[in-house]
């Protein structure tokens, strides 16, 4: 048994299975991001409040640990993001696809985040959210307004999601976990 | 064995405590909270390190604070539960340091809400830190839902965390009133499995108790909190609790009996309805309950009626012969506070006090012995057959005192000091029981402590009783064969002092030069001082024949005896005597803080005013001692007071007007005198003549809490009214506050006010009215009065969280009436001390008397006799202010001297006939028309 078992150990370690993955969830307050979490943990519409702080969960997914951290978006906690930055593999920036006033501001973020040296070598998933709502701008749309496409040194995509729906998650989530599994494992 | 080592290496070198080295452990925390995958175990045991450091005193400067906070924040991604207890215990440590705290509030509520049990209390205390103002009714219902929890362990931390929140969100913690109210008197058991899962309580969970009950404690405290301002609800509280035993948990009820003495003490018509509630916990399965209702009752002694009391006591008999010491002494300590003031009530426990003697405590011991030696004296004051008990006693003393140490032998000497001082007629054999012993063999302490004993019964006891001639006598037998200079010095400055007075000055003078020829020089010094004493107070012959004495030292070896010799030889030949015996001594205190200010006022062009330092009598110094003493013997009860109202701050001036003339009351007038002379309206007055305590107009829990000091300047006939006023209201803004006052004595003209501007939330501030003080020679209704009282006020609503108003707010004008305020003879009065109450009461020349009804003035003669003399502030005299319980007619001597400089004396007779309590005054005095205004104002 015991043979076996650090056999796979060190299987394991070679496709670095074993690691967790981090991940951050980021976002302008009321984006989705918590919504967007526990749909993806437990498969259900949880009620939220806005997040003082931060939610984080492990969850595997496609035989990868993933470790999800959700950090609260109002103005007072934005400053902290940066504490939880290092280690990071991926960031998850969720915007509310409905809120058309506030996207210069997401777009302001966005760029700020990225240009943290710690964050240099992470993957960037955007999720144009509440597309179930009538009035939604597109991912096109959205993908415009936060000026994507001047992103050149690293791997991003945006997809366009409900939260509420479920719509769009794993197919957000299935790229991430490809391209990570490309670049750092 | 490799663990250890490994460790060793691991945390670095040890510092002194065996502590780990700060940094090293920094370092290491910040290097395991931010691995990934996180060891859950090492940084658990990271954790204890640094807990133990925090808990040690060690802190870490802010940057670093900040930086461990959110590495320990990382480690809410693992789910090990014993991991996340010691996150919540670092955290909790944290929270004074670093502002950042709020980033875990969201983690904080999950885990309250969706965590484990095991954690889930520390979580909730933990959220009691995080919070601010702006987060709290965030979580509200979180509170909420854990105070109602089924498990107790949650329920407490929860109301813990309340408790600790109503600083700053009292609003808030208010709504949780009704689940605290149902946590009170639910029934909440520990889960089944929560001690199984640590291997300590493994095997025997079926010895632990289901329920500890301990959230009653909490709830208890935590309501108390949120009622406390509102009278009547925390009496319906009260009574709902104490029926039908609701309370299971001791320290509840414990806690109970205290809030209830609270009420009392402000409120006594209350006892009505609260005795039946404190004396049914008189019988209680546990201690600790029986002796907190007996400590409560005793308080409220005065109250209850004496077949009530007889309860407390039978109870306390009861706890006397518990296996338990600390029962015991906590028994016997109670039993000691009640002989201070009523040693007849406690004869009955004689029996298993003299048992106590032999306890194998020593603080039992002490405390049944000096109890006894009260208990006793009363035994031979009441039966007049009496000595016997006081021989007993006596002799039980002697043959212990060969077996006891010196502290206790030094207890023992007090307490025979206080019961002779008394009980002035059994002196002779306390005084010889205290001089055999002076003979023994002992220390220096024990003998000064002896010493002191005699000093002050020669001092208090009066000069008919022949106490002062006996203990002079063996006080210069003692100093025959004294190995310590330092008592003798002592002596012969006494003997000096006292024994030129007595009738046969003679025998002192031989013992006294016999010092001269025997002793040191250091005592042959004292001599010539004491010697010198005789010749200018006697004359006479007496006087030549000192002074032949004197004479002959003057060829002492010793250079500072020559020189006294000679000192004191011409100051008798010139008939300077004033230089050798003085009347009349400064006020130390008075100078000491007049000298003070001087040296720091810096200003030495002028002089200082030594004028200014008033002159004490021999009298008025005697008074002061007196009334130190006797409040010493006192002390027992003025503790337990203090005890009881420790979180209200200002009472503990308040509640006892001084019926002893002492050195504070000077201090305090200084005081007051300063603060006054500041504020220029006040200027003309002159010097202040006397301040009486503060009183206060309403309750102390009201919204405006007012208190009053009524403040004399005689020489310019004023009366200043200083009302301090406090604003306990969160939301209000009280702007021109004055006070109203309306005389019931139509001479007192009111001269001036001076008004408040503003009141903030929890400011105090003062508002002075002014009246002139009608002269004594008026006719009419004197210079006695009552004054109403109305605060006015505007009133402005606080509209954000710094506390500002809108100042568009016009406010709206209100007025809130208050209690009267009464100017009573005892303001124009200082208690005074005298030995000899008779002959001064013979010599007063102004006399009148008058009869009283006193129909509403209590129902035991005890408390008639307080209720009579605190207002008149005189002292009483010849122990007349103890009354034994169960006479029927008593007899007040009181003496005091008015603000004009004259003295008062009164002569009260109580007595009880056809049912009716009667007082007969007979009032002497010295100064026009200040006689008929105490008869006036004597009830
Ligand atoms: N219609 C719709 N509503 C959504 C969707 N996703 C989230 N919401 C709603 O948006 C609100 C905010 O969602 P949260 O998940 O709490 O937002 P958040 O980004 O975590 O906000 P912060 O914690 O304040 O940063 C909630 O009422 C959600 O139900 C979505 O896809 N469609
Ligand atoms: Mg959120």
């Amino acid at each position: 048994m015991g043979q076996v078992f650090s056999f796979t150990n060190i299987f394991g370690k070679l496709w670095g299975i074993n690691k967790d993955i981090r991940i951050l969830i980021l976002g302008l307050d009321g984006a989705g991001k918590t919504t967007i979490l526990y749909r993806l943990q437990m498969g259900e519409v949880v009620t939220t409040k806005p997040t003082i702080g931060f939610n984080v969960e492990t969850l595997k997914y496609k035989n990868l640990t993933l470790n999800i951290w959700d950090l609260g978006g109002q103005t007072s906690i934005r400053p902290y993001w940066r504490c939880y930055y290092s280690n990071t593999a991926a960031v998850i920036f969720v915007v509310d696809s409905t809120d058309k006033d506030r996207i210069a501001i997401a777009s302001k973020e966005l760029h700020m985040m990225l240009k943290e040296e710690e964050l240099l070598d992470s993957a960037l998933l955007v999720f144009a959210n509440k597309q179930d709502q009538p009035g939604a701008m597109t991912a096109a749309e959205v993908s415009q307004a936060l000026n994507l496409t001047d992103l050149k040194d690293r791997s991003w995509s945006i997809v366009a999601s409900s939260a509420i729906k479920g719509e769009g998650l794993t197919e957000g989530l299935d790229w991430l976990m490809d391209v990570i599994k490309d670049e750092q494992l | 064995m490799s663990t250890s080592s490994y460790k060793k290496s691991d945390v670095g070198n040890r510092g002194a405590h065996g502590l780990p080295d700060k940094m090293v452990v920094f370092q290491e925390c910040l290097q395991q909270f931010n691995a990934s995958p996180v060891n859950a175990k090492k940084c658990r045991l990271l954790l204890g390190e640094l807990l133990r450091l925090i808990y040690h005193g060690e802190n870490f400067p802010a940057a670093e604070s900040t930086t461990l906070f959110f590495s320990i924040s990382k480690l809410f991604q693992h789910k090990d539960v014993s991991l996340r207890q010691m996150v919540y215990l670092a955290i909790k440590e944290l929270s004074s340091t670093s502002n950042d705290i709020l980033m875990v509030t969201s983690s904080i509520m999950k885990d309250i809400q969706a965590g484990d049990i095991i954690y889930k209390p520390n979580a909730i205390r933990t959220l009691g830190k995080v919070l601010d103002p702006s987060t709290v009714s965030a979580s509200e219902r979180l509170f909420k839902n854990a105070i109602v929890e089924k498990n107790p362990i949650l329920s407490s931390a929860a109301l813990i965390s309340s408790y600790n929140l109503l600083p700053i969100a009292k609003d808030v913690v208010k709504r949780f009133t009704n689940e605290t109210l149902e946590t009170l008197t639910s029934y909440k058991q520990f889960p089944a499995n929560q001690f199984q899962l640590h291997e300590y309580y493994g095997s025997a969970t079926t010895n632990l108790p289901s329920t500890s009950y301990m959230y009653q404690y909490h709830a208890l405290g935590l309501l108390y909190h949120l009622r406390n301002h509102d009278k009547m609800a925390l009496m319906k509280l009260i009574t709902s609790l104490s029926e039908g035993s609701q309370l299971k948990n001791s320290l509840s009820i414990i806690q109970l009996l205290r809030y209830i003495n609270k009420i009392l003490v402000d409120d006594e018509n209350l006892i009505k309805i609260l005795y039946p509630i404190l004396s049914s916990y008189l019988k209680h399965k546990s201690d600790m309950v029986e002796l907190e209702a007996c400590k409560v009752l005793i308080n409220l002694g005065h109250l209850i009626k004496d077949d009530e009391f007889m309860q407390i006591i039978t109870c306390l008999q009861k706890l006397l012969s518990v296996p338990r010491t600390s029962t015991r002494f906590a028994a016997i300590r109670l039993i000691n506070k009640i002989s201070i003031k009523h040693p007849e009530k406690i004869m009955v426990v004689n029996l298993e006090l003299e048992n106590l003697i032999n306890d194998s405590n020593r603080s039992i011991q002490t405390l049944a012995i000096t109890t006894l030696l009260k208990t006793m004296g009363v035994g031979t004051v009441e039966s007049e057959s009496g000595g016997e008990s006081v021989d007993r006693l006596i002799t039980k003393m002697t043959s212990l005192m060969d077996e006891i140490t010196e502290d206790f032998k030094i207890v023992i000497i007090e307490a025979i000091e206080n019961l002779a001082l008394k009980f002035p007629s059994k002196h002779k054999k306390l005084v010889s029981f205290l001089t055999d012993l002076l003979r023994d063999d002992g220390t220096l302490t024990l003998k000064s402590s002896i010493v002191d004993a005699l000093f002050d019964l020669i001092k208090f006891l009066s000069d008919e009783s022949g106490a002062k001639q006996l203990i002079l006598m063996n006080l210069c037998e003692f100093i025959e064969d004294c190995e310590f200079t330092e008592l003798s010095v002592r002596i012969l400055h006494l003997l000096g002092d006292e024994g030129p007075k007595t009738s046969n000055p003679s025998y002192y003078i031989r013992h006294i030069y016999n010092r001269l020829v025997l002793e040191n020089s250091i005592i042959r010094s004292s001599a010539i001082i004491s010697l010198s004493k005789f010749a200018v107070i006697c004359g006479g012959s007496l006087s030549e024949n000192i002074e032949i004495l004197l004479k002959r030292c003057l060829n002492d070896v010793d250079d500072e005896v020559r020189d006294r010799a000679v000192l004191a030889l011409s100051f008798i030949s010139n008939k300077k005597k004033e230089l050798i015996v003085k009347e009349e001594r400064y006020n130390l205190n008075v100078l000491e803080s007049k000298l003070t200010h001087y040296l720091n006022g810096g200003d030495f062009s002028k002089k200082f005013e030594i004028e200014e330092v008033p002159l004490l009598t021999t009298e008025e110094l005697k008074s002061m001692e007196y009334g130190r003493k006797m409040r010493k013997l006192d002390n027992g009860s003025e503790e337990e007071k203090e005890e009881t109202t420790i979180d209200s701050k200002d009472q503990s001036n308040d509640n006892k007007s001084g019926s002893n003339g002492n050195i504070d009351q000077t201090l305090r007038l200084q005081a007051f005198s300063a603060e006054l002379s500041a504020i220029p309206e006040f200027s003309t007055f002159g010097n202040l003549t006397t301040s009486s305590q503060s009183i206060y107009l309403t309750d102390k829990e009201n919204e405006f809490v007012v208190s009053c000091v009524k403040h004399f300047f005689i020489s310019s006939s004023k009366l200043v009214l200083q009302y301090n006023i406090l604003n306990t209201v969160d939301h209000m803004i009280l702007q021109d506050i004055s006070i109203v006052t309306q005389p019931d004595n139509e001479l007192y003209q009111e001269d001036l006010i001076i008004q408040l501007d503003e009141l903030k939330p929890q400011q105090q501030g003062t508002v002075y009215v002014v009246y002139s003080i009608p002269a004594l020679t008026d006719e009419g209704e004197g210079i006695l009065s009552a004054f109403g009282n109305t605060l006015n006020y505007i009133h402005k609503e606080i509209i954000d969280e710094e506390g500002n108003i809108d100042p568009s707010d016009e406010g709206w004008a209100d007025d809130y009436q208050i209690e009267d305020l009464v100017i009573t003879p005892g303001d124009f009065i200082q208690p005074i001390y005298n030995s000899n109450f008779a002959s001064i009461f013979e010599q007063l020349p102004i006399e009148e008397s008058s009869m009283y009804n006193l129909k509403d003035f209590g129902k035991t003669l005890p408390a008639v006799v307080e209720k009579l003399t605190k207002p008149l502030n005189m002292m009483a005299l010849d122990g007349s202010d103890y009354v034994p319980d169960d006479s029927a007619s008593h007899t007040l001597k009181l003496l005091g001297k008015d603000v004009w400089g004259g003295k008062v004396a009164l002569l009260v007779r109580i007595a009880m006939t056809n049912g009716k309590l009667i007082a007969k005054v007979q009032a002497k005095g010295e100064t026009e028309k200040f006689v008929d205004v105490v008869l006036d104002g004597f009830v």
